[in-house]
């Protein structure tokens, strides 16, 4: 291979991954600004652009048009370059988009420089469209704003800094767009930009930086502008090259949340998953959260072979030197670094639901890789985002941002988002219609618990197992179509013997509460989705749990539930 | 090329563990995934990472491959040989009354046909075999209506995907909750480019179809798409003669539709040089592609891939 090829091929590896989110109100030119940064970091060919051109042209002959945009139609028909192009052509790329000249969803574009791997997150501005914002920036290392020159800072600038600094992101820009619509005016850039530079100093930006730029015409973007002499903050791409690497979370304590059980044979049993932070070598002594079993960590497998030492975020596979209990939502950590563990727990949380929150609705909290029924208990309060102030509410409705505190049937096995942007973060969606209703950031313990509250039952599972003489426990059925009938029939026999028994049909917390008040519940479900929550939450709460073979027959499904008792005794 | 080199790789490397948490987060979470398979370079790096997913089990789904009969005659001796080799399990799927009925990419035209033997097909397979989710190796660059793709993708009772429904996506948690009926379309490769899916088939020696890289082929240049001759089902128009040039192919689907670049890149490393300078798309050779704009997101809301 020849030696040019060779460091090509070298550069290419070597660059780094870069999330960046570009936010901004409607009509600011936030899908102008990123299609000029594709147009300029040659991440658009040919037969892109040249789509484009005729799509620009198109656009421009329809319809009438506000004179300022006919004066560029008419620099187009003229034969000026490439200022023709409509830029966000490039980006807008569903037909309601390109009907409407709006951004709707967030989509994600790619662009290479000398040093980065960029992933940019182009967002909606439109108030109406804010939940897709915060899909963009829940993963972004550096967040663009844009403010258009002549307008200045609106609320929802506003609003985007805010939720920008609520997800974590540590740098931010400030593009001031359109300076050419006011003929690179130095005063209107300062204004503007000191009164973010303020806001966004209050949120906690660990920096935030200015640039003039118009987006349509290319100033500052990429090239350092002629028109601009005063200004000395260089380009938007340089500053996005010059950003430190994403936060490396080598040095955080070690999480591990269990992803998925591998058990090809007998001989082999290994917990796959990505580790969300920290490093683990073999031979550390660990943890398994919730049962709190230690032991050591005797293997790290990968399919390229084994490994000594391996760090966030990789994908690996940890074998334990004792047979300890582990599955899918529990968490590894050191003995010393035990990860919070928050039956209830208090957020901020983003709220996506075309309906409002409801406190007596319930919903599913999925956090790491662990989901659990849960409800929010209440709203403490809501952020007015005009002035940043925190309201009193009852709920919160779509696009609303604020305090709750959520109550969660199985505990989350987590971390203060400011501390752990991939532990401390949640989803919240409705069990109902399964829709992605709201995102959470875990803020810590519930603070203001009253004194004198009961925590728990008063009556304890021995004295429930002497009253009644049995343990409590959920039967789950095989998932056959006589599930219901056979349940039935087994629920007779089982009375007739003396047997304090219910049927109930698969409802995860139904089934744990009539085990929790020491009867056996006999559960059948044929969904996967509550077959697999019922056993794992049967399991977090500690419940006497027995799975019936479909195989069998009722008598042999009668004898393994009398063992039950047995075991009890 | 040094293994050392690419143990720095930072990009590349955090990519692959996030493709693996996608893959296993999406086995974790469904009854009977499944992974369609469509023997380009896409599908051999995704079945490459879901082997490294899995390792050292064996995959724990099934590949689908949903055939319009029309591949290169290259691409069916590669998948046969590749699956053999790794004992991989293959369903393999065709519209039996599309074929039926002789619909072919020069009759029917391409949209009638891709309905037919791709999109049709690959609900008929999906909903025959009950998959609740499927993997498919689309990226977020090929297209602008992909770039707005969910990585978890929902899809209601009809395979239908509706863009202004889509679930919200944060951080790395996906919501796999589907009803009956309903499925999800996972896209693991969401994050990666073109060029990031060669140096990933460098670094890692993942075997592709050889029509990837250049060798002397039968061609006909029709209205500037370079299209191969690849059987004798191939309709020639009058004054078309095949002639053998130097050709490679971008991007593989059914050889009618299917055009050829001129080029001299036979190894992974020249093509990955040759891509760097090239100034055309890869999909700028997917004829599919250009029955008019909007196009891919129209056949996606039908429940194509």
């Amino acid at each position: 291979m020849d030696t040019g090829l060779q460091q090509l091929l070298d550069q290419h590896a070597a660059r780094e991954l870069l999330r960046l989110v570009v936010v901004g109100s409607v009509d600011d030119g936030k899908s102008t600004l990123i299609g000029r940064l594709l147009y300029e970091c040659d991440g658009l060919f040919e037969d892109q652009i040249s789509a484009v051109r005729k799509a620009s042209a198109k656009r421009a002959a329809a319809v009438s048009v506000p004179s300022e945009v006919l004066v560029q139609g008419l620099k187009a028909a003229a034969g000026a370059d490439e200022e023709e192009l409509d830029f966000s052509l490039f980006t807008d790329g569903l037909r309601a988009e390109r009907e409407q000249g709006i951004t709707i969803d967030v989509a994600y574009r790619y662009l290479s420089t000398a040093r980065r791997k960029v992933i940019v997150a182009d967002t909606p501005g439109h108030i109406q469209y804010t939940r897709n914002m915060a899909t963009g920036a829940s993963t972004a290392d550096a967040a663009v704003i844009l403010v258009d020159a002549r307008l200045g800072v609106l609320p929802q600038t506003r609003r985007h800094a805010y939720i920008a600094s609520l997800l974590g992101i540590p740098y931010l820009a400030v593009a001031v767009n359109k300076m050419d619509l006011t003929g690179f005016d130095r005063d209107t850039f300062e204004r503007i930009g000191t009164e973010l530079v303020d806001f966004a100093h209050a949120l906690g930006f660990e920096g935030v930086r200015l640039f003039p730029v118009s987006a349509s015409r290319g100033d500052n973007i990429t090239r350092p502008s002629a028109r601009t002499p005063w200004h000395e903050g260089g380009t938007l791409l340089a500053w996005l090259e010059s950003l430190p690497h994403q936060r490396r979370q080598d040095d955080a304590p070690f999480r591990f949340p269990v992803q998925y059980v591998l058990r090809p044979h007998q001989d082999y049993r290994g917990l796959a998953g990505q580790i969300a932070s920290g490093t683990v070598r073999v031979g550390d002594e660990i943890q398994v959260h919730p049962s709190g079993r230690r032991t050591r960590v005797a293997g790290i497998d990968t399919f390229d072979g084994p490994l000594e030492e391996a760090a966030s975020p990789a994908s690996v596979t940890l074998r334990l030197a004792d047979e300890v209990d582990a599955s899918r939502g529990d968490v590894l950590a050191h003995v010393d670094q035990a990860p919070l563990s928050l039956h209830q727990l208090d957020a901020m949380l983003v709220w996506f639901g075309e309906q409002p929150l409801d406190c007596s609705r319930r919903y599913l909290v999925k956090q790491a890789s662990r989901t659990a029924p849960a409800h929010i208990e209440r709203v403490l309060w809501r952020k007015e985002l005009a002035d940043l102030s925190e309201q009193p509410a009852e709920s919160l409705s779509l696009n609303d941002i604020g305090r709750v505190r959520v109550v969660c049937r199985r505990p989350l096995l987590t971390d203060p988002y400011r501390d752990n942007r991939r532990t401390g973060a949640f989803i919240i969606i409705d069990a109902l219609t399964h829709d992605t209703v709201g995102a959470g950031m875990v803020l810590g313990p519930v603070e203001d618990s009253a004194k004198g509250e009961v925590a728990s039952s008063l009556v304890t599972q021995p004295e429930r197992r002497g009253r009644l003489g049995q343990p409590g426990a959920i039967v789950l059925l095989p998932a056959t179509p006589d599930a219901s009938s056979r349940a039935f029939q087994l629920e007779r026999r089982l009375f007739d013997l003396g047997w304090h028994v219910a049927t109930a049909p698969g409802d995860v917390e139904v089934a744990l509460a009539l085990a929790a008040a020491g009867l056996v519940a006999l559960v059948h479900s044929d969904t996967p989705q509550t077959r697999r929550a019922l056993r794992a939450d049967a399991r977090d709460a500690g419940a006497a749990w027995l799975e019936l073979e479909a195989s069998e027959d009722l008598e042999q499904h009668l004898d393994q539930i009398l063992t039950l008792r047995e075991a009890a005794r | 090329m040094s293994e050392h080199t690419f143990a720095r790789a930072s990009h590349l490397s955090e990519m692959e563990a996030e493709s693996i948490h996608i893959l296993r987060e999406t086995v974790a979470e469904f009854a009977n995934p499944v992974m369609l398979y469509s023997i380009g370079k896409d599908s051999q790096v995704l079945l490459h990472l879901a082997r490294k997913a899995f390792h050292p089990a064996p995959l724990p789904f099934p590949l689908l491959h949903v055939d319009t009969t029309w591949k290169f005659r290259d691409m069916y001796a590669f998948r046969d040989a590749f699956v053999a080799r790794h004992g991989l399990r293959l369903i393999i799927h065709r519209n039996q009354r599309a074929l039926a009925e002789g619909i072919n990419p020069f009759d029917h035209g391409s949209q009638k046909y891709t309905h037919a033997m791709k999109t049709q097909a690959l609900l008929e397979a999906l909903a025959a075999h009950g998959f609740d989710a499927a993997f498919g190796g689309a990226r977020r660059d090929e297209e602008k209506s992909r770039a707005k793709e969910r990585v978890f993708s929902f899809r209601d009772r009809h395979g239908q995907w509706d863009p202004r429904r889509q679930r919200p996506e944060l951080w790395n948690l996906f919501n796999g909750r589907v009803d009956a009926g309903e499925s999800m379309r996972v896209f693991p490769l969401s994050n990666w480019t073109e060029l990031d899916v060669w140096h990933y088939v460098l670094r890692e020696r993942i075997p592709v179809v050889p029509l990837y890289f250049a060798a002397e082929r039968p061609v006909i240049d029709r209205g500037g798409t370079l299209l191969m001759v690849d059987d004798e089902r191939m309709r020639l128009r009058p004054g078309e003669k095949p002639e053998l040039r130097r050709v490679r192919f971008r991007t593989l689907g059914c050889y009618p539709l299917s055009g050829a670049i001129e080029s001299s890149a036979t190894t992974v490393e020249t093509v990955i040089h040759e891509m760097v300078n090239a100034r055309q798309s890869e999909r700028q050779g997917r004829l599919i592609d250009h029955d008019e704009e909007g196009s891919m997101e129209l056949k996606k809301r039908e429940g194509y891939f």
